[in-house]
């Protein structure tokens, strides 16, 4: 990992790449959008709105496992000091922001058929609003700060003291009588969902996170590209 | 030992003899108390049944407003850039704000709450429960909030800031601390003893992080 400290090597490494990514997430798409909304059969108790999960769950995934990438590349940044840690990081916020905000509101357009209500202040949903606001929060950090070097150092913090309440995201349904069901797919004793439903719903998983690793990808290789012209405006004011 | 003392004695010395303080604090807790019954309505079994939830919100607010400027005043005077350098290392110096801070604030208004609560119509047996519950709870607010003051600390507008920051954090302990005061016996105990163990991990965890972002500004 530490020879991708070098921008340069990374570069070179994300746009070799980054067609692949691309292409197999629009593979990925195809065969999940097809298996979800065409293969997959209707509920026989919520009928078709049960199409509503292959985008939500994926969604609800991603949120959480993006901001996990962001809290490890945080705690790389203070172990190893890696230069494109807090890049890393800082780029994965905005959009594990909207990974989050697609979960909450497909999730609320499921439930109102479902449960009756476009909303209700349950464990499970509550810690996942609280997750978008530590999202908010630390992009917040990022923007108030004008010394970069400063808000990586002090964004570090705030996204390790949030990681805290990713176990408690993903434990709420145990922990709390809630209206939204446990976990059905990562279970000790298997999935507990038919595999006509259960392939559709990990093909999505798996497009998402292409998604995600092709738009993380562009977003630091922007980032880098961001720091440069800072640097370069500096020199060019020191030259003057 | 003797110089975490020394700090803790300093901060309750200025809390006390300044003005804006402990004060200020139950003022504030003072006014969302009267607030309340005001846009709820004066409905007294409503009152009752909204009075432990609605008295743990208004120590959140009081703790984390009076906490956001902990440690803003030692930076600007440049007090916190002599304990850097002194022979305490600055998690102990987080550590006796956020302590200081405690005894001054959160501890004074756990006290008061549930006299206060006689004006939102608190059940009588609910009384020992919510002091408790709210001394052990308001130890880990001071602690969660001194993150978020070092956090902001060199920034001109970071009051709001603070807010968006800490108030998610503040999520466990506002729902065990409810349960552990409005809660059934049983239910009660197990939230006090989880409401106790936040506090301890936030004792332990709440000074290295705050410590980790005054770095940042102390360079």
């Amino acid at each position: 990992m530490q020879q991708f400290a070098n921008p340069a090597r990374f570069l070179a490494l994300a746009n070799r790449i980054l067609p692949f990514i691309w292409v197999a997430a629009i593979v990925a798409f195809a065969a999940g959008l097809y298996g979800a909304l065409a293969a997959a059969p209707a509920d026989y108790q919520q009928g078709e709105t049960v199409r509503i999960m292959f985008v939500h769950v994926p969604a609800a995934w991603l949120a959480m496992f993006v901001y996990a990438v962001m809290a490890i590349s945080s705690a790389i940044a203070i172990v190893f000091r890696h230069p494109l840690a807090d890049a890393a990081a800082k780029c994965a916020a905005p959009i594990g922001a909207v990974f989050c905000f697609l979960a909450l509101a497909t999730g609320s357009i499921w439930g109102r058929p479902m449960w009756g209500t476009w909303w209700v202040w349950d464990a499970r949903l509550t810690s996942m609003f609280v997750l978008m606001l530590l999202y908010l929060g630390y992009i917040a950090v990022w923007q108030a700060i004008d010394d970069p070097h400063r808000a990586a150092l002090v964004a570090r913090v705030v996204a390790l003291a949030g990681a805290i309440n990713l176990p408690i995201v993903k434990f709420s349904v145990d922990w709390w009588n809630s209206l939204h069901q446990p976990a059905s797919v990562l279970r000790m004793d298997g999935p507990a969902i038919h595999s006509s439903i259960l392939w559709p719903l990990l093909v999505m998983a798996i497009a998402y996170t292409l998604l995600f690793l092709a738009l993380h990808l562009v977003a630091i290789r922007a980032e880098i590209g961001q720091r440069k012209i800072r640097a370069l405006r500096i020199a060019a004011i020191g030259e003057r | 030992m003797s110089i975490l003392w020394a700090l803790i004695r300093r901060d309750l010395t200025l809390a006390i003899r300044q003005g804006g303080g402990v004060g200020t604090a139950l003022g504030f807790f003072l006014t969302f108390v009267v607030l309340l019954p005001l846009g709820l309505g004066p409905d007294q079994a409503l009152l009752q049944r909204l009075a432990p939830g609605a008295l743990w919100v208004a120590l959140l607010l009081s703790v984390l407003l009076s906490a956001s400027t902990l440690f803003q005043q030692d930076y600007e005077d440049g007090s916190l850039d002599v304990m850097a350098l002194g022979a305490a290392p600055l998690e102990l110096v987080a550590l006796a704000k956020s302590a200081a801070h405690w005894l001054s604030a959160g501890l004074p208004l756990a006290i008061a709450a549930p006299l206060l609560g006689f004006l939102l119509n608190l059940n009588p047996a609910g009384i020992w429960p919510l002091a408790i519950s709210m001394i052990t709870g308001s130890l880990a607010l001071s602690l969660i909030a001194s993150i978020g003051a070092a956090v902001t600390v060199g920034l001109r507008r970071g009051g709001l800031l603070v807010s968006l920051l800490v108030l998610p954090l503040y999520v466990p302990v506002l729902i065990f601390g409810v349960s552990a005061s409005a809660g059934g016996p049983q239910i009660a105990t197990a939230a006090l003893l989880i409401l106790l163990a936040l506090a301890l991990v936030s004792l332990v965890l709440a000074p290295l992080a705050a410590a980790a972002a005054l770095r940042a500004y102390l360079k």
